[in-house]
């Protein structure tokens, strides 16, 4: 398998001084989902935007498709890698299906072909295009507004995706049924993804392999089977801190 | 009554087109300059507050001495309607400028980073996302401007330029009145038509905000 991103040594330092990423190496292979896990302010953001330079690292490099980032096209390196934000990411004043299909609206193909394609995306993130495809964001929950998020990100083939919490702002349930959705759905793609969340249930039950960030450095890269099972105290610690709840209750009804 | 309407009637229709194309002009100009400067400022923040600031002065030299300032210089004193309208362009610089650059600056940021992550280039993600997001802020400005021109537009009679002002200065002379209103009436009426219609553009433009997520 070959490394769809890689991270070498790749450190962030903002302009204040403060170190939010320090020499970070890391390979995600094609076709796999890398879980990130880490508190907030543990630089698990800041990594998943140096690689479509939202954000430039200050130290080492990374690598897309084998391909230094710094090197490549700015406009053309982020068309081919979708990206997907918590809430707040669709364009008010775009129906859903102009705004799946804007990437392919910036690159100037036929509209035919750019309806087509939304309404295809649509479908394959479980929205129904004769009902939603002429709706504006307010018009949609926030799950299905996560599922145009998607689509859009789907709709130039990006070779990788980004994802950041992409389901931090939905209830329960609502995020059970994206995550179900998003993992078929990339069951189906093969697409190589990197998905930053501190959700724990979430890394166990998308990622391929999980990374843990502790103020901005690795503290394990496991498999979800391999994280639960660790002794690293970095992941025992926050293992037990997902768990809280539940253990709390167990000792309840002892 | 009819018999003032029809000594008349035909010079207020005569002097309501002018008073539109003084105003007109004035608009055009104000917007071809003072959307791209309020764009440009949006870009170069550090310039912002410098550059409204003398859109401001401007918009505080009262209207009469503004037309007298100007009266004198060359080429521009030759016409009364040019002095007219460069002076009516000063005053409506201010709302359009600044409504432009607040417009932009007030879109959420994280859909400019959006549009950034997604691959648009710096035109597209003006034409596609800024410009439609502030559209209804932009013509907010226009209105505020328009309407407050067609105000100012009487006093450009003062300096000979034409327009409704004309009948109200006369009126005013020989203490007549229906002159006065005969300028007045059609002065308001031309400000609220403009004032309605640009509303319902403005409305066209707006764009519904999202709720937190339910």
């Amino acid at each position: 398998m070959s490394a769809a991103i890689e991270f070498r040594e790749v450190s962030f330092t903002l302009p204040q001084g403060r170190q939010l990423l320090a020499r970070i190496s890391l390979t995600v292979d094609e076709g796999t989902t890398t879980v990130v896990l880490g508190r907030s302010g543990s630089g698990k953001t800041t990594l998943l935007r140096t690689v479509n330079r939202m954000v430039d690292a200050t130290c080492g490099t990374v690598l897309v498709g084998g391909e230094d980032v710094r090197r490549a096209n700015l406009i053309r390196l982020r068309r081919r890698i979708g990206y997907v934000i918590q809430e707040t990411g669709l364009f008010p004043h775009m129906t859903a299906e102009r705004d799946v299909g804007l990437l392919l609206e910036a690159e100037g193909r036929p509209k035919e072909e750019r309806l087509r394609r939304s309404h295809e995306l649509l479908a394959a993130v479980g929205l129904d295009p004769g009902q939603f495809a002429r709706r504006y964001p307010h018009q949609l929950s926030g799950g299905q507004r996560q599922r145009v998020g998607l689509a859009r990100a789907l709709a130039a083939d990006p070779a990788v995706l980004l994802m950041d919490e992409p389901f931090g702002a939905l209830d329960p349930l609502t995020r059970a049924e994206m995550q179900d959705m998003l993992r078929s759905l990339l069951q189906r793609l093969r697409m190589t993804v990197l998905l930053v969340t501190h959700d724990l249930d979430e890394a166990l039950l998308l990622g391929d392999r999980i990374v843990l960030l502790e103020e901005g450095r690795v503290a394990a890269h496991l498999e979800p089977d391999a994280f639960l099972m660790s002794q690293e105290p970095a992941v025992t610690e926050y293992v037990r801190a997902f768990h809280r709840g539940e253990h709390k209750a167990a000792e309840e009804r002892r | 009554m009819s018999g003032f309407l029809e000594q008349y009637g035909g010079e207020i229709g005569i002097l309501t087109l002018e008073h539109l194309w003084l105003t007109g002009a004035a608009m055009l100009w104000a917007t071809a300059i003072a959307v791209p400067t309020g764009v440009w400022l949006t870009r170069r923040p550090r310039w912002a507050k410098p550059v409204i600031g003398v859109a401001n002065v401007l918009q505080t030299i009262p209207s009469l001495a503004m037309f007298g300032f100007l009266l004198p210089l060359p080429w521009l004193g030759e016409r009364a309607a040019r002095v007219a309208i460069v002076a009516l362009t000063a005053y409506a610089l201010l709302p359009i400028l600044r409504n432009t650059y607040a417009g932009i600056q007030g879109i959420d940021r994280s859909l400019i980073e959006v549009a950034r992550a997604l691959g648009l280039t710096g035109a597209q993600r003006f034409f596609k996302v800024e410009l439609p997001l502030a559209a209804s802020f932009i013509l907010a400005g226009l209105r505020t401007a328009t309407v407050t021109c067609v105000g100012i537009a009487t006093i450009a009679a003062a300096v000979g330029a034409g327009g409704l002002g004309e009948l109200i200065f006369r009126g005013v002379a020989s203490i007549d009145n229906r002159l006065v209103l005969a300028g007045a009436i059609p002065a308001a009426l031309l400000a609220l038509g403009v004032d309605g219609a640009l509303g319902l553009l403005e409305r066209w433009f707006r764009v519904p905000t999202v709720q937190a997520a339910p």
